[in-house]
């Protein structure tokens, strides 16, 4: 299922955009350890398409979309 | 090149709702304003001979299952926007043909990316996992044959079609494929026996041309592959011809006096939307649809040129009151004006009609377009349109973003 999410991120002087924590709606902060690819795509299980960051967070493997100016992910679990 | 988003606007509906892509899909105007008709639909609906600008009740009888989503024209022209952008990668040269159509001439990016089927691979790879909507590319010598070549196999396809192979790929293809053979055409030419495009190419010309006119050369040129168009830069900014607006109205108009307010809804847009691009028009042109369906259009040339929505206004309802006499209901009314000239040229004065008054008016239509681009279009409005807020409650300006073009 499509999930916004609440994303702290830094924009560099270059005008890069990489997000550092996801801020997940009951609190809990979730630090983005490692960025191991940036690229154009579409999500075809949350639906949607935007900028794709793939997140290393806790030894996870986790896809960040930024689509326009809102982050979501796809979050398995409640499917 | 010609790439072809297939499905659009269902592909990016069930793109955003993964619930109904497996499920036939169309996408449709809106019921309420009576704007019932299927835009689009995705290939399990198309099994079902589901077909575009059909009404919905028709749809549904053919497939009770049939999930119909509204539109959201502000995607559609994002990933139109999007795939303009994968497109832009390859080559300057690409003429858009409505949403999810364009022409791509690749021939100058050929040694850095390799053949266009190459190309087409690349560029069909890249929408489909970046954007998640799939598209057919047609590659080809000529626009009409990679237009066709678009066609041919969908979706999620490429198909090339070369100087040595489109006798045996276009010609044995039915002559309705071709590009301007509509239907009434196409029954003219089954009258002459030609069934496929390959008989059409091989048609004596003056044979042809004895039925299709000046059309004759053009039909005999696109089926044999002749058509040496460029394909635009995607810079050049075709020249405007008219500038039109029409409207369904949310109920049927039963007399002059409702005509008026649609009327009054359209001029305005096009007026504002011609006095934006800095034009006056000479011809003004109506047309009508009635509740059977039947439409016809009539028009007129003004004595001078203009940009005032006055004057436009009455012309329209001149037009209309001549030509119509409320035996049926009407359905929808369009207004459309033509005949550019720059409005920074000078005019013939007359002696008919005052200048001040002409100059009055454009100050005054100055001033209310300037109001409606800072507060919004509804900010301001004729009294007349409080009589039925419901009749005049649309912007055909902002809310009619999508039109169709000609390839000529």
């Amino acid at each position: 299922m499509k999930q916004y999410v609440s994303v702290t991120a830094k924009f560099d002087s270059d005008g890069n955009i990489l997000p550092l924590t996801i801020n997940w709606n009951d609190g809990r902060v979730f630090d983005i350890d490692r960025i191991t690819d940036i690229r154009y795509a579409a999500s075809l299980k949350a639906g949607g398409a935007g900028i794709r960051y793939t997140c290393r967070i806790k030894q996870n493997e986790k896809y960040l979309y930024l689509e326009e100016n809102r982050w979501f992910i796809n979050n398995e679990k409640e499917q | 090149m010609h790439s072809d988003c297939n499905g659009f606007f269902a592909s990016v509906e069930c793109l955003y709702n993964p619930d109904i892509r497996n499920k036939p899909v169309a996408v449709c105007g809106d019921q309420d304003k009576r704007h019932g008709i299927i835009l689009a639909k995705n290939e399990i609906a198309k099994k079902f001979n589901i077909k575009t600008g059909e009404p919905i009740w028709q749809a549904l009888q053919k497939c009770p299952e049939l999930v119909t989503a509204q539109a959201h024209y502000d995607r559609y022209i994002r990933f139109s926007k999007l795939c303009r952008e994968i497109y832009s990668d390859y080559t300057d040269n690409i003429e858009p043909f409505g949403l999810d159509e364009a022409w791509l001439d690749v021939t100058g990016s050929t040694l850095v990316y390799g053949s266009g089927k190459d190309i087409a691979e690349e560029i069909r790879y890249r929408i489909k996992h970046e954007l998640g909507i799939t598209v057919s590319i047609g590659v080809s010598f000529n626009k009409i044959f990679a237009k066709l070549g678009s066609d041919y196999k969908k979706p999620d396809a490429v198909t090339v079609i070369t100087k040595e192979n489109y006798k045996d790929i276009v010609w044995k293809l039915k002559v309705s494929d071709l590009l301007y053979v509509g239907r009434a055409t196409e029954k003219k030419l089954h009258k002459l026996g030609v069934l496929t495009i390959g008989e059409l190419a091989d048609f004596p010309l003056n044979l042809l041309r004895q039925n299709f006119g000046k059309w004759a050369d053009i039909l005999h040129n696109f089926s044999n592959g002749l058509d040496y168009s460029p394909v635009m830069k995607s810079d050049e900014v075709s020249a405007v011809k008219s500038i039109g607006n029409s409207t369904t109205a949310v109920r049927d108009l039963q007399s002059f006096e409702d005509a008026k307010i649609i009327f009054m809804v359209l001029c305005d847009s096009v007026c504002r939307r011609m006095r934006e691009q800095g034009f006056r028009a000479k011809t003004v042109c109506i047309s009508v649809r009635n509740t059977e369906l039947s439409t016809f259009t009539r028009q007129k040339k003004l004595e001078i040129s203009t940009n005032l929505t006055k004057d436009v206004l009455n012309a329209c309802l001149k037009l209309f009151k001549q030509n119509y006499s409320f035996d049926k209901n009407i359905r929808s009314l369009g207004v459309s004006v033509s005949d550019f000239e720059p409005d920074y040229l000078s005019h013939q004065t007359s002696i008919f009609f005052s200048e001040e008054d002409i100059i009055r008016q454009e100050q005054l239509d100055c001033t209310i377009d300037t109001i409606k681009n800072r507060f919004g279009n509804y900010a301001l409005k004729p009294a007349k349109l409080m009589f039925d807020k419901e009749l005049a409650a649309f912007n055909p300006k902002e809310e009619h973003t999508v039109h169709p073009v000609g390839y000529f």
